[in-house]
């Protein structure tokens, strides 16, 4: 039997600070062996368990697609005890992880759609794995039109800057960046998410809308899509709790009789209003 | 197959053969109240008693339980050790029909369809349960209205009918009927003592007074979430978590990694929904973030989630968490309180 519990080691082989405030950090990590790498298969939307030893475990959305293969991408913003100790990591060091955890963003129902792209702040990890799982050359002609709506409160603070600016110039991606206050040489728009949204006015016509931000630009952002004519059942979020086990079983994690980590991270808007709002 | 019986003056030296060749647990008297432990002669088991006052969930999810080991020294190397798993079989003896149907509540967590708990399962799985029905329930157990009884054979492999001079044992699994074959105390059941067993049982069952209906709790509980009832029952709760550590169905536990020297284990330690802590994030974020959702989640989770994802509640009706309530907050009362909403 296979063990659940048991992180497999990776090497973090490159860090890089994203923010100017250097409280994110995205750690590039390689399975030590070739054949936990092999049976690590995931999917956008799912995330891990990283441990640093000694320190403990925490829960981690995947930022890298897996079309991106060799190595997994983990972004971390430093807030507590395990994050802490992951900013202290220096290249080369060992880390362990568990995973892939979770259920993924919904792929299949995505095909032949048009897909709204909604993020804001440092939540935008999944969702850069989401869009470059679309954006994959194999894979980019199965999906619609992709609109990518992404804010942060200041240009410096926008997660992955040097792979936006490849985004912008491509034609088979729609960006619109957005921050809530602009500096002197900011070009592009200003104004926080749920009004860009708006502004924009994505067609609801055959799309979903993938939204993954702060609470508070969540609450914004539904009214708005929902305004636009976006039904619950095409409006798909992922959701954040403390975890320990990652599997279902340490109990902490439930919304209603869901657990966010083995039921979600993602789930519709039509599921979350079936179920309390404890969140 | 047929019900057997053991002579009480017989079940000392049983236990003392079982000794020799199992891992034997069964209740024992120390500090003045009853606890599960290992014991190491027949005599050490106390079986005149009501129930222990920690369940025996303990001996399969242990308070503190070690997940695995490490070095911190090895630097570039990785070196995670799992702990050896137990080789030797082993027995329970004396458990209560409520906790030994407590473990299949269990179950259900712990070897679940998508993930197995390895630790778990596997003393789950090299255990052996001989349990001793009640004739004695006490005025706050309750098990008959979670479908239970004080001799329901759920979880158990051996069930023992105390009628006096001697035990009537009802053969319940393979696993029981094998063990049973193989120790001659264990005799073929006589039939007058067959109809004394009867006349126990029934006796024993009209002595548990209380009658909730779980099923109508379950219901009312669907549409109660924002219900101001929660506010009112949880304004004496003081948050200290008795309950749910002498819950013999609650399972939720924590994970850290505790260090000495270069020496490190992950751990994992019995948690409560009734602690702050238990979800509050690192942001400051905490959806429970006061004692009315963290008993809401209690009595959501065993009366209307868990029934919703296993078919069950999570509860047996021990009535632990009553007798140890230090502000009396029954939980009997809680679910005729909702009955009446």
């Amino acid at each position: 039997m296979k063990n659940p519990y048991l992180p497999l080691p990776m090497r973090v082989e490159k860090i890089v600070i994203e923010t100017e405030d250097k409280n994110i950090k995205t750690f590039s990590v390689k399975f030590l062996n070739d054949e936990d790498a092999a049976n690590f298969n995931y999917l956008p939307g799912q995330f891990a368990q990283l441990s640093v030893l000694g320190e403990g475990e925490a829960p981690f959305g995947i930022a890298s697609s897996p079309t991106e293969p060799g190595e997994l991408q983990f972004t971390v913003n430093k807030a507590g005890v395990l994050t802490t100790a992951l900013h202290n990591l220096e290249e080369g060091e060992i880390i362990g992880v568990r995973g892939p955890l979770g259920n993924c963003f919904p792929i299949e129902a995505l095909e032949s759609k048009d897909t709204i792209i909604i993020g804001g702040g440092f939540a935008f990890t999944t969702l850069r794995s989401l869009t470059n799982y679309i954006l994959y050359q194999e894979n980019r002609s199965r999906f619609g039109n992709v609109v990518v709506i992404y804010g942060a409160r200041s240009p410096g603070l926008l997660l992955y800057r040097d792979e936006l600016e490849k985004w912008e110039v491509r034609t088979d991606l729609d960006l619109h960046l957005t921050v809530d206050r602009a500096e002197e040489d900011w070009q592009r728009k200003v104004g926080v998410v749920p009004n860009i949204v708006k502004e924009i006015a994505p067609s609801p016509e055959n799309a979903y809308a993938v939204v993954c931000g702060p609470p508070i630009m969540i609450k914004f952002t539904l009214p708005v899509l929902r305004d636009l004519g976006f039904p619950p059942e095409r409006i798909v979020l992922s959701l954040e709790m403390k975890m320990k086990c990652g599997i279902g079983m340490c109990g902490r994690c439930n919304i209603g009789n869901q657990y966010v980590c083995k039921d979600g991270p993602i789930f519709t808007l039509a599921q979350l209003n079936e179920l309390p709002s404890e969140y | 197959m047929k019900e057997l019986e053991i002579a009480k003056t017989e079940v000392v030296s049983l236990l003392n053969t079982l000794i020799k060749e199992y891992k034997v647990f069964a209740p024992v008297g120390q500090n003045g109240f009853i606890t599960f432990q290992e014991i190491h002669s027949g005599s050490e088991a106390f079986l005149d008693y009501i129930n222990s006052k920690k369940p025996p969930k303990e001996i399969f999810f242990p308070q503190s339980e070690r997940l695995f080991s490490y070095d911190l020294s090895k630097g570039e190397g990785w070196s995670v050790e799992e702990p050896a798993s137990e080789k030797k079989q082993r027995i329970i003896f004396g458990i209560r029909p409520c906790d030994a149907r407590s473990l299949v509540l269990l179950d259900n967590v712990f070897d679940g369809q998508l993930y197995k708990d390895p630790y778990y399962s596997g003393k789950r799985k090299n255990t052996t349960i001989i349990a001793i029905g009640c004739n004695q329930p006490s005025s706050t157990c309750f098990c008959t209205s979670l479908g239970g009884g004080p001799f329901s054979q759920d979880g158990s492999d051996l069930i023992l009918v105390d009628i006096g001079q001697k035990y009537i044992v009802q053969v319940v699994t393979e696993k029981g009927k094998k063990l049973a074959k193989k120790h001659n105390e264990f005799k073929e059941a006589e039939d007058n003592s067959l109809s004394l067993m009867r006349d126990t049982i029934e006796t024993a069952e009209a002595l548990i007074k209380s009658k909730i209906e779980v099923q109508k709790v379950t219901e009312k509980l669907d549409s109660m979430f924002d219900d101001p009832f929660w506010d009112l029952v949880s304004e004496k709760c003081l948050g200290c978590a008795v309950c749910t550590y002498l819950c013999p169905t609650c399972y939720c536990f924590d994970i850290t990694d505790e260090v000495t020297g270069q020496r490190g284990e992950r751990v994992r330690t019995w948690d409560s929904c009734a602690f702050p802590n238990f979800t509050l994030q690192a942001s400051g974020v905490n959806p429970r973030p006061s004692s009315k959702e963290r008993l809401r989640q209690r009595i959501m989770h065993k009366f209307n989630y868990f029934v919703a994802n296993h078919g069950m509640a999570a509860c047996v009706g021990c009535g632990r968490c009553i007798k140890e309530c230090p502000v009396n907050l029954d939980i009997q009362v809680v679910l005729n309180s909702i009955l009446n909403r």
